[in-house]
């Protein structure tokens, strides 16, 4: 009988205890949304005291270019991600199927850009990009990321846990190497595709330090640097329903996709094993 | 003899295919990876600023220049008192929160999103919004101090608060994040044993302390390297929080790689402090080539 109370004990303490953590854990979240969408107050308060408006997303709306800044970011996230489905497929295909000598060397390439966040390698990665002649456009965002070895990995290791029997088949049904790839090998790697979409895309999406860098002109930036430069300005000083407002507008997209796909998102962390 | 020319030509065949696909990606990783790791190697022996028209050789100048500089130091030291005030309580909880969501329920994946979220939003946005919590007595952490009968503090603007208020804010993102990896290790976690061990009569924490938190050593090793890598390459929050002050008291080792190549247009110590950077990297990755199932945390 006590044994049995116990029991029910238990797990009732752990849920309570963890929605209590989950609350607390969404405390920034949901005064960042109600401070965005109620009427700017004197006095900040963790609850609402002012009535609901759109005002203040309205007002930052025209006060930023965020429409220019929204196009710019998702073509860079849809340009970004293609030419990486690509590139990386073909690679993965290579390196998973192909014999031939330089393997090795060519793994610890890769495992050098798992290691080494772009991040760090902002100042040569600059210059080169300045001796391009490239600086302050798309491509210059872009062009760093276009190789991606997190991609290459986790597209290899699960091409090779397609048994060989259906390439083969594949083969002798007369598909040449790229059908091979598109018909079969796509198909059936599919989760980890949608794996590196989600980091790629959400990755790019938040990537804030090297967009400021390469990018000077307004048709060019991205929603973060947007968001950054306007949370900076003479503005936004002390302005939190603007700067509230202005950050709601770009985390939006990203935040709804991930409460939809909640489970994608996180299984997709673990099978990439890294951020980008 | 035929036979042995034609395998030997396919063979080279398949070589020159298996090179063509991967030129495009190794192509973009040669020039923005490995060619810049060279180039800070060889930049960081040399003098080279803005309006040089060549770098020029100094040896180990720059390096015995920082070894001398006060403000080196303290930057580093930032930068250690910073992980460690991070990566250990961002693991930890990480691995608490793990244990806490481990099991099936009606609610259990809203309160997984409840931890994962911040993960999604971009740090500079976290920063924007932590800014007005931190914000000098009107922000909400102050007027909490006040209503409890406290002083305000202004966190952001003491050197003893700034780095332990940004800590604070990052275990929120981080903890969340590394969550997802322990979870992930929970869950390969035979069960049998730990049945096993119930029968036996072992208690929670004895089966924590003997068979569960021993089984997830591969993954906490692999997440230590995450959270190391993550926690030095965050900059965002300096940028838009303080930009290093009081005093450099919130300059991480990034941030001042940054203003040194950006600000003062100094390329050579940048790319020393680069060099730097990148054996501190490397230091942390080693787990990585150490732990016996990388296969479990790529595959």
């Amino acid at each position: 009988m006590k044994e049995n109370r116990n029991f029910r004990l238990g797990p009732a303490l752990l849920t309570v205890l963890s929605v209590a953590l989950a609350l607390i854990w969404f405390a920034p979240l949901f005064w960042l949304v109600t401070t965005a969408l109620t009427k700017t107050s004197f006095h900040m308060s963790f609850l609402p005291t002012t009535p609901f408006t759109f005002d203040n997303i309205r007002y930052v709306w025209n006060a930023v270019p965020f429409g220019q800044y929204y196009i710019n970011t998702i073509i860079l996230v849809v340009v970004t991600f293609c030419i990486q489905f690509v590139t990386s497929t073909l690679a993965a295909y290579s390196l998973a199927f192909m014999e031939y000598r330089g393997k090795a060397l060519v793994f610890v390439i890769i495992f050098m850009q798992i290691i080494i966040p772009n991040d760090v390698l902002i100042i040569p990665n600059f210059m080169t990009l300045s001796e391009m002649g490239l600086i302050d456009t798309k491509l210059a965002i872009m062009l760093p990321f276009l190789g991606s070895a997190m991609a290459i990995f986790l597209l290899r290791q699960h091409f090779k846990t397609v048994p060989k029997a259906f390439g083969e088949a594949a083969k002798i049904d007369g598909a040449n190497l790229w059908q091979t790839i598109w018909r079969v090998y796509m198909p059936c790697a599919k989760p980890a595709y949608m794996s590196f979409a989600v980091i790629s895309v959400s990755y790019h999406w938040n990537n804030y330090l090297w967009p400021l860098i390469v990018t000077k002109s307004p048709t060019n930036r991205t929603l973060t640097v947007g968001l950054a430069i306007f949370a900076k300005s003479k503005e936004a000083d002390m302005q939190w329903s603007n700067v509230c407002a202005a950050t709601f507008i770009i985390i939006l997209p990203l935040l709804l996709a991930f409460f939809i796909m909640q489970k994608q998102f996180m299984n997709s962390i673990v099978s990439a094993g890294v951020k980008e | 003899m035929t036979k042995i020319t034609t395998a030997a030509s396919r063979r080279r065949r398949e070589a020159g295919l298996g090179w063509l696909l991967l030129t495009p990606s190794l192509i973009i990783m040669l020039i923005f990876t490995v060619y810049p790791v060279l180039r800070s190697c060889y930049l960081g022996f040399t003098k080279y600023r803005m309006g040089m028209d060549a770098p020029e050789w100094i040896a180990f100048a720059n390096y015995t220049k920082l070894w001398g500089s006060s403000t080196f130091w303290k930057v580093m030291r930032n930068t250690v008192t910073f992980a460690l005030m991070t990566v250990i309580p961002s693991m930890a909880l990480g691995l608490c929160l793990a244990m806490l969501v481990n099991r099936r329920g009606r609610h259990i994946g809203f309160i997984r999103s409840g931890f994962f979220y911040p993960s999604v939003m971009p740090m500079i946005a976290i920063a924007s919004v932590w800014m007005f919590i931190y914000m000098a007595r009107n922000g909400l952490y102050d007027q909490m101090r006040q209503s409890l009968g406290l002083q305000a503090q202004d966190v952001l603007s003491h050197k003893e608060t700034v780095l332990p208020a940004m800590a604070v804010m990052y275990v929120w993102r981080e903890a969340g994040y590394l969550m997802v990896f322990f979870l992930s290790g929970l869950q390969s976690i035979n069960q049998d044993l730990l049945e096993a061990a119930a029968i036996d009569g072992a208690t929670g924490a004895k089966t924590f302390r003997y068979i569960t938190f021993p089984l997830l050593g591969p993954t906490t090793l692999f997440v230590s390297t995450i959270a190391f890598t993550n926690c030095f390459k965050l900059v965002d929050q300096v940028i838009i929080m303080t930009e290093g002050a009081p005093n450099n008291a919130s300059t991480l080792l990034l941030y001042y790689i940054y203003q040194q190549g950006f600000t003062n247009m100094n390329y050579g110590v940048s790319s020393a402090l680069t060099v730097i950077m990148l054996l501190m990297l490397m230091v942390v990755s080693l787990p990585r080539f150490f732990s016996q199932d990388r296969k479990i945390h790529y595959s």
